[in-house]
């Protein structure tokens, strides 16, 4: 038998004949010296740069964000019987689809009209309609969600009247469910194609549906990457016993058992429920700032009261808590009591190591804001607060919530900016720990600050999706994997000294 | 090979000024090759003696894709050898026409239209720069050398001013400049003046005024150039006094194109608008 080593990519370009290939790259290249590069490097570092930094206008580096049909196809994801259809190019739907896959490693279902050259020059009509059919004719959707990227937009496809003539020609049946969005990748983040789809959904599904009240509550858990939120917020729902739909329940559909058997369209909030979202009681959404167009649209239409508040933390899940019973007329159960005494508990046994460690953090504006809000309450400082996509409401948002408390005097918010403006913050201002997605593993790379990974995308840890960070059990795993974080660090920086104990 | 690309308000005379112009230098011996840079595909029938020819894009729309198509397909040619394409679009309300121009032109570099025998290329071009597609003519190399057709009336002066700004903004990252203005008459008050003062406040110049005369119309009537048409009419000798300007033109410039404020105040200058009106 032979037997064969393969060896892993970490070790095989470490072999003399790739770091003599790299040497030849360079010289090929024609590369700066080491030195040059060296020395330029460590200039980046400085204030000098920061300010030229800060001036840059034309490009962002490493913007923490993605794109609006992103959004929009995870918005689809979890209603029951439903094809997400892209108007666009195939290439911008395997992206989206490739992206999910690596953050919840599930499959991600979708399919795009293939728009090329000649679509661009005469517009999508044929895609639009051709795909509709086919798309139709091979999985039998109950609903087809279509949004766009780029292409489509640049050249202004009339998205309502190619699905109205695709209908009338009868392509696709007349009553299919045909929400639809406008969803242009250059414009807006993953949260604004989150919101258009929703709202698009939510509006086409409920015209003129208005009728018998149903007593139900909704639930919007806005563009949320933890499925354990989504099973989080229905565990305290069923606690309170309050009846509940959520819009867009992607919870099986992107973490679904493998029980050896593959089915397509696993969200769980069947069109029945989502037709009569119209005539519940209440509305509660968990984000805000992904959701700003839903809300505005559903409460113009919709009567009904409104909850919209994101439960991170012991505080803001009180508040949650509490105008949730207002509006259900519901009691907070004893067991969720407990469950916040017992985190309060733990709280109180972890913040001496958290108090006084300052925080630089970076994602999406509700994360953000929930982070920082439970960050002080364990007394961490958030020091640099950088947002790419958020907007002037957020920042105002931000800034008096780092008014509220001591903790947040020296913190300071960042909108439109990226993770290159970050990491000058954070060679010239240090701090302890930063809090953000896989990809600010770039940030603890060039400043060695230790990096707890919270938000979108988590691509390089396995399964911190499927534990919520919302409602108290939340608030605990939040707790839990920052102390942890701030402890392995101490063991590390203190290997060789006296301080190197094993109680902590 | 000169590539030149002429540019001018919609109606202003830009295909038939094109055609003609081409149809002086072939008679003078030239090789030459007519680009329509317009959906409408109006640039290349005086030369041809056709109605419309059969676009680049009318192809790629019934075959899918423009890789199916033979460069034969789309390259007519007219008059004294002028070889002929027109790169054609949707129709008017949907997708892109500024696209097609681009995939029109690839294609036809692509596919070895632009030989090395070629002494000319001229590009007719809708209306105004109005986005990158349509400055696909001026950019990369192509045409270095534009000409902007008008006529003493406001609104093409208004619009030879945009196009020389869209020109300034080529001009400055590539080569591309301004060979003069044409002046097509449409019999305005004072129309040589002004139109040759306007062409100095540009810093170009005005290359010829060619004047108004009904045997334009009766030749296009039946497809055809006034040379072709009537070679013997003044009318003709205007166009083939024009070509020789071009063929023999050195003077190109970076275009200083007017204010707002300082284009009212030439029209002002001239008696055309009312200084109240300006006011």
């Amino acid at each position: 038998m032979i037997s064969l080593k393969i060896k892993d990519h970490s070790e095989l370009f470490r072999e003399p004949e790739y770091q003599e290939q790299f040497e030849r790259k360079r010289e090929f290249e024609n590369c700066p010296s080491r030195e040059e590069v060296a020395r330029v490097s460590e200039w980046t570092k400085t204030d000098d740069y920061k300010e030229k930094n800060f001036a840059r206008k034309h490009i962002k580096i490493n913007p923490a964000k993605a794109c609006q049909p992103l959004g929009a196809l995870y918005a689809t994801l979890g209603f029951e019987n439903t094809l997400p259809f892209l108007q666009g190019a195939q290439g911008c739907m395997a992206y989206f689809r490739s992206h999910l896959n690596r953050h919840f490693k599930e499959p991600v279902q979708g399919v795009s009209s293939s728009m090329t050259e000649d679509a661009a020059v005469f517009g999508g009509v044929n895609n639009l309609t051709e795909g509709l059919e086919n798309a139709y004719a091979l999985y039998k959707p109950k609903m087809m969600a279509v949004f766009t990227s780029c292409i489509a937009e640049v050249i202004g496809d009339d998205l309502n009247a190619y699905i109205k003539n695709a209908k009338e020609k009868g392509v696709i049946p007349a009553d299919l469910l045909t929400p639809y969005a406008n969803t242009p990748s250059f414009a807006g983040s993953h949260i604004t194609g989150y919101d258009n789809m929703m709202k698009g959904i939510l509006s086409s599904l409920n015209a003129g549906k208005s009728g018998e009240p149903n007593g139900k509550t909704n639930v919007i858990m806005g563009f949320d990457p933890y499925i354990g939120n989504y099973r989080e917020i229905k565990r305290m729902l069923n606690l309170m016993d309050v009846k509940h739909v959520i819009l867009s329940d992607v919870s099986d559909s992107l973490d679904s058992p493998n029980t050896g058997e593959a089915k397509l369209y696993r969200g769980l909030t069947t069109l029945e429920d989502a037709q009569d979202a119209i005539n519940a009681s209440s509305t509660v959404v968990l984000q805000k700032y992904s959701t700003l167009k839903s809300v505005e649209h559903m409460k113009k239409d919709w009567n009904q009261k409104f909850l919209v508040k994101q439960p991170i933390g012991i505080r803001t899940t009180d508040e949650f808590l509490d105008e949730l019973s207002k509006i259900t007329g519901k009691a907070i159960p004893k067991e969720l009591e407990e469950e916040r005494g017992r985190v309060v508990d733990a709280m109180i046994d972890s913040h001496p190591y958290v108090h006084g460690k300052r925080f630089a953090l970076v994602g999406d504006p509700d994360l953000l804001m929930g982070m920082v809000s439970i960050l002080m309450e364990l007394g961490g400082e958030p020091v640099h607060i950088v947002c790419t996509n958020g907007d002037k409401t957020f920042a105002e948002d931000m800034e008096a919530l780092l008014a509220s408390r001591p903790f947040g005097a020296s913190g300071r918010v960042y909108i439109n900016k990226d993770m290159w403006h970050l990491r000058s913050l954070m060679f010239t201002d240090p701090v302890d720990l930063l809090i953000g997605s896989s990809y600010a593993k770039l940030l603890w790379r060039d400043t060695k600050t230790p990096l707890i990974r919270f938000g979108f995308p988590l691509f390089d840890r396995h399964h911190l999706h499927r534990y919520p960070i919302i409602g108290y059990q939340g608030a605990l795993n939040i707790v839990t994997t920052i102390v942890n974080a701030i402890l392995d660090e101490l063991d590390r920086s203190t290997i060789d000294t006296t301080s190197f104990d094993v109680i902590r | 090979m000169r590539q030149i690309a002429i540019y001018g308000k919609g109606g202003i005379g830009k295909s038939t000024t094109t055609q003609n112009i081409v149809s002086g230098l072939a008679e003078a011996g030239y090789k030459a090759m007519i680009v329509g840079c317009d959906p409408k595909a109006d640039s290349t029938r005086l030369i041809l003696n056709q109605k419309a020819q059969t676009t680049v894009m009318d192809l790629a729309r019934e075959r899918g894709t423009v890789e199916d198509l033979e460069l034969h397909e789309v390259l007519l040619t007219g008059f004294r050898g002028v070889r002929c394409a027109e790169s054609g679009g949707p129709e008017p309300g949907v997708g892109c026409a500024g696209r097609g121009v681009i995939t029109a032109i690839n294609f036809l570099e692509e596919n070895g239209a632009y030989t090395p025998d070629l002494d000319y290329v001229f590009y007719d071009v809708l209306g105004d720069v109005v986005c990158g597609g349509f400055a696909m003519p001026i950019r990369e190399g192509k045409a270095k050398e534009i000409y902007i057709v008008t006529s003493g009336e406001m609104m093409a002066m208004y619009a030879a001013n945009n196009i020389s700004r869209g020109i300034l903004k080529y001009a400055q990252s590539g080569g591309v400049r301004l060979g003069g203005l044409i002046c097509n008459s449409r019999k305005t008050d004072k129309e040589y003046e002004l139109i040759t003062e306007f062409a100095s406040k540009l810093g170009t110049q005005m290359i010829h005024f060619v004047p108004r005369d009904n045997e334009v119309q009766r030749a296009e009537l039946r497809r055809m150039t006034v040379i072709e048409y009537s070679a013997k009419h003044p009318q003709a000798d205007e166009y083939r006094s024009l070509a020789k300007k071009i063929a023999e033109n050195r003077n190109l410039v970076i275009p200083t194109p007017l204010s707002m404020d300082e284009l009212e105040t030439l029209l002002v200058e001239f008696g055309i608008l009312d200084q109240e009106a300006v006011a």
